[in-house]
């Protein structure tokens, strides 16, 4: 049967006795020519408002498939609705059979889902209400894990030590390759900032205090804080969320395996311990990298600029910068850990957690950074 | 196994998600060795209830009791103490991903017991062997196939030597040659050890051949529609739904189009 055109494959035509027959000719494939769509369908009986009995001639029909069915499934639904008869005998058995089926459960009302509100003003008050029930979920996370650190000083937790030492490996030595780098360049864009300015007075020297003091107290901290976010945090956070995805948190649980003794726990104290030393190597790669940029654009040899580092840091500013340090480690590991144990079921909410780790480690660096900052300046540490 | 000794009691068991109950006003006893089916249609909550009897999912009200003993209202420490006669095999094995099918079965002998390094390695060589993966100690999960993953999490479940073993759809994802022995593993564990077993699943071949007693979950009423054996509840029930879903029944289709369905 060659193709017919949309308008002849879709013809109606009402008798006498009220009786309006549908008249379906040539292909009807999802893949070939275009046919009438449901709309098509449901005018028809709009066109013949007094329609009493609505029947079918496939005679010319050739073949058919579910762009087919779609539009008979929408007029006949539509026709009992209005309490048209409907005489399905013209149509192709086997359409007739689909048709059945396709009634054969109920629709269920209450499995459809409302979309829930969009819109600029709606998402607004969407986030600010998850923000609250984040923090909420945040704090009992960092309760639990508490008690969970508690059950460790009593010898009581379910703790393996040799996974320990793989976090430690994991988030401290193999992380040395790219905190050298960026510590390193940290300190040449610092050095070469400062010796433009600083020349100007006169003062190029006192390049070495801005290197040493904003590496020490803040720049190597806030700099290794960023980088295990993105390392460490994102890590933890797509391996807990894994592991919830495919129920092995679950299986944990039902051996009386506490999770966030034998998972989050290693982590944290991994991390927390790993930090401050990466902080500090950090801060001495920053100088060395400021160091070089400093011999070699100004007149200065390398006592004179050692003893110049030596004498703008203090214990203080060290030790200032260590707490941040430790701050942010337990900041990160709270941040991917949280997001793994909070996600959701599917392979989509694992990345989506992973995001969401790294996206909150840095906002919780970033705020703490400040924060202790303030406190500092506020005490004259 | 004469006298018949109540071992897990369900009173008066509400499961919810939030607003959304899943099923309420559950109501069963499971005795010592016996194998306990939970059945009815997919979506029904069987798994639910079977979350809400290991402890990881909260009931809305009621309880579960082991052996006389409450387990959502006492202290989490004693809800850990009455855990640790349970075994679960999940629906997918739920193998730690991360660790060697010896490493898994080991763990919680590890963390749970104080046996020595080379009584844990016997234990779990022995139960590998029980589960016919003898060889496969160094293997990670994804090197498995499905079917070697369910008895590798089957291995790690038994290998605390629990007097209850749970099982999520052990016949899911198995062809059918697996999902008998898989069945006959089952009558094994309960016949030579004692254990009790309860199972989840709609597999009309498995709840025929395995369950002693069988509770049914409806979709529709959210709640048990019988208790008893599958066998006696397929030839005698009152209810429609659970005589269609033993005996594999479509329900019959009304005409809604004139001239079809005849």
């Amino acid at each position: 049967m060659d193709d017919a055109s949309a308008t002849d494959a879709l013809q109606a035509e009402m008798d006498e006795t009220q009786r309006l027959c549908i008249r379906l000719r040539g292909d009807w494939l999802l893949q070939g020519a275009e046919t009438p769509s449901r709309g098509a369908f449901l005018n028809l009986l709009d066109e013949f408002p007094g329609t009493q009995i609505l029947a079918f001639d496939s005679e010319q029909l050739g073949r058919w498939d579910a762009s087919l069915l779609i539009g008979l499934d929408a007029l006949t639904r539509a026709a009992q609705a209005r309490d048209v008869e409907v005489d399905a005998r013209g149509l192709p058995d086997g359409a007739q059979r689909l048709l059945q089926l396709a009634r054969a459960v109920a629709v269920r009302e209450d499995a459809h889902r409302t979309a829930p509100p969009s819109g600029l003003l709606a998402s607004l008050g969407d986030a600010t209400l998850r923000l609250r029930t984040t923090a909420t979920e945040l704090l009992r996370f960092t309760g639990e894990l508490v008690f969970s650190m508690l059950r460790l000083v009593r010898g009581k937790a379910v703790f393996d030590p040799r996974d320990l030492l793989l976090y430690i490996e994991q988030t401290g030595a193999r992380a040395l390759p790219i905190v050298s780098l960026i510590a390193f360049l940290v300190g040449v864009i610092l050095a070469f900032v400062g010796v433009r300015q600083l020349e100007q007075f006169g003062a190029g020297i006192y390049v070495a205090d801005l290197v040493a003091i904003a590496m020490v107290r803040e720049m190597a901290a806030i700099m290794t804080g960023i980088i295990m976010a993105g390392r460490s945090g994102a890590a933890f956070a797509a391996q807990i969320g894994t592991m919830k995805v495919n129920e092995e948190i679950d299986a944990l649980t039902t051996l009386g395996i506490p999770a966030m003794d034998y998972l989050v726990l290693p982590r944290t104290i991994a991390l927390v311990l790993m930090m401050p030393l990466l902080s500090v190597y950090a801060g001495l790669l920053g100088i060395i990298g400021g160091g070089l940029v400093a011999l070699a654009m100004l007149d200065v040899n390398v006592m004179q600029y050692m003893e110049q580092t030596r004498n703008a840091i203090d214990l203080h500013a060290v030790l200032g910068g260590l707490l941040k340090a430790v701050v942010f480690g337990g900041v990160i590991a709270l941040s991917g850990c949280y997001q793994g144990m909070a996600c959701g079921g599917s392979a989509m909410a694992v990345g989506k957690a992973t995001t969401a780790a790294v996206v909150m480690a840095i906002l919780l660096i970033v705020v703490t950074a400040s924060a202790l900052t303030v406190i500092y300046t506020v005490y004259g540490v | 196994m004469s006298e018949r000794e109540k071992l897990i009691e369900v009173r008066d068991l509400t499961i919810a998600y939030g607003d959304f109950v899943v099923q309420r006003d559950l109501e069963f006893s499971i005795d010592r060795g016996e194998v306990f089916i939970i059945m009815g249609p997919s979506g029904c909550g069987k798994s639910s209830l079977m979350k809400a009897m290991i402890g990881l999912l909260q009931p809305a009200s009621g309880d579960v009791w082991y052996g006389g003993e409450p387990f959502w209202s006492c202290d989490e420490e004693s809800r850990r103490g009455l855990a640790r006669h349970m075994g679960v095999l999940f629906q997918s094995g739920a193998l730690w991903s991360s660790m060697t099918l010896a490493e898994n079965v080991s763990l919680p002998l590890r963390q749970r017991t104080a046996l020595s390094a080379a009584r844990i390695a016997e234990v779990c060589a022995w139960n590998l062997a029980l589960v016919g993966l003898s060889g496969f100690e160094d293997y990670y999960p994804n090197e498995l196939s499905g079917g070697m993953r369910k008895r590798a999490g089957l291995a790690r479940a038994m290998a605390m030597d629990p007097e209850i073993l749970f099982f999520d759809e052990p016949s899911a994802g198995l062809d059918p040659v697996s999902a008998r022995l898989l069945d006959e593993l089952i009558l094994e564990l309960r016949d030579s050890l004692g254990t009790t077993i309860v199972v989840v699943t709609h597999e009309l071949a498995s709840i025929f051949a395995i369950g002693n007693t069988a509770v049914f979950l409806d979709t529709e009423a959210r709640t048990q529609l019988a208790v008893g054996a599958p066998k006696e509840m397929r030839d005698h029930t009152e209810h429609e739904t659970v005589r269609r879903f033993l005996r594999r029944e479509a329900p019959r289709r009304e005409a809604v189009i004139d001239g079809a369905g005849a």
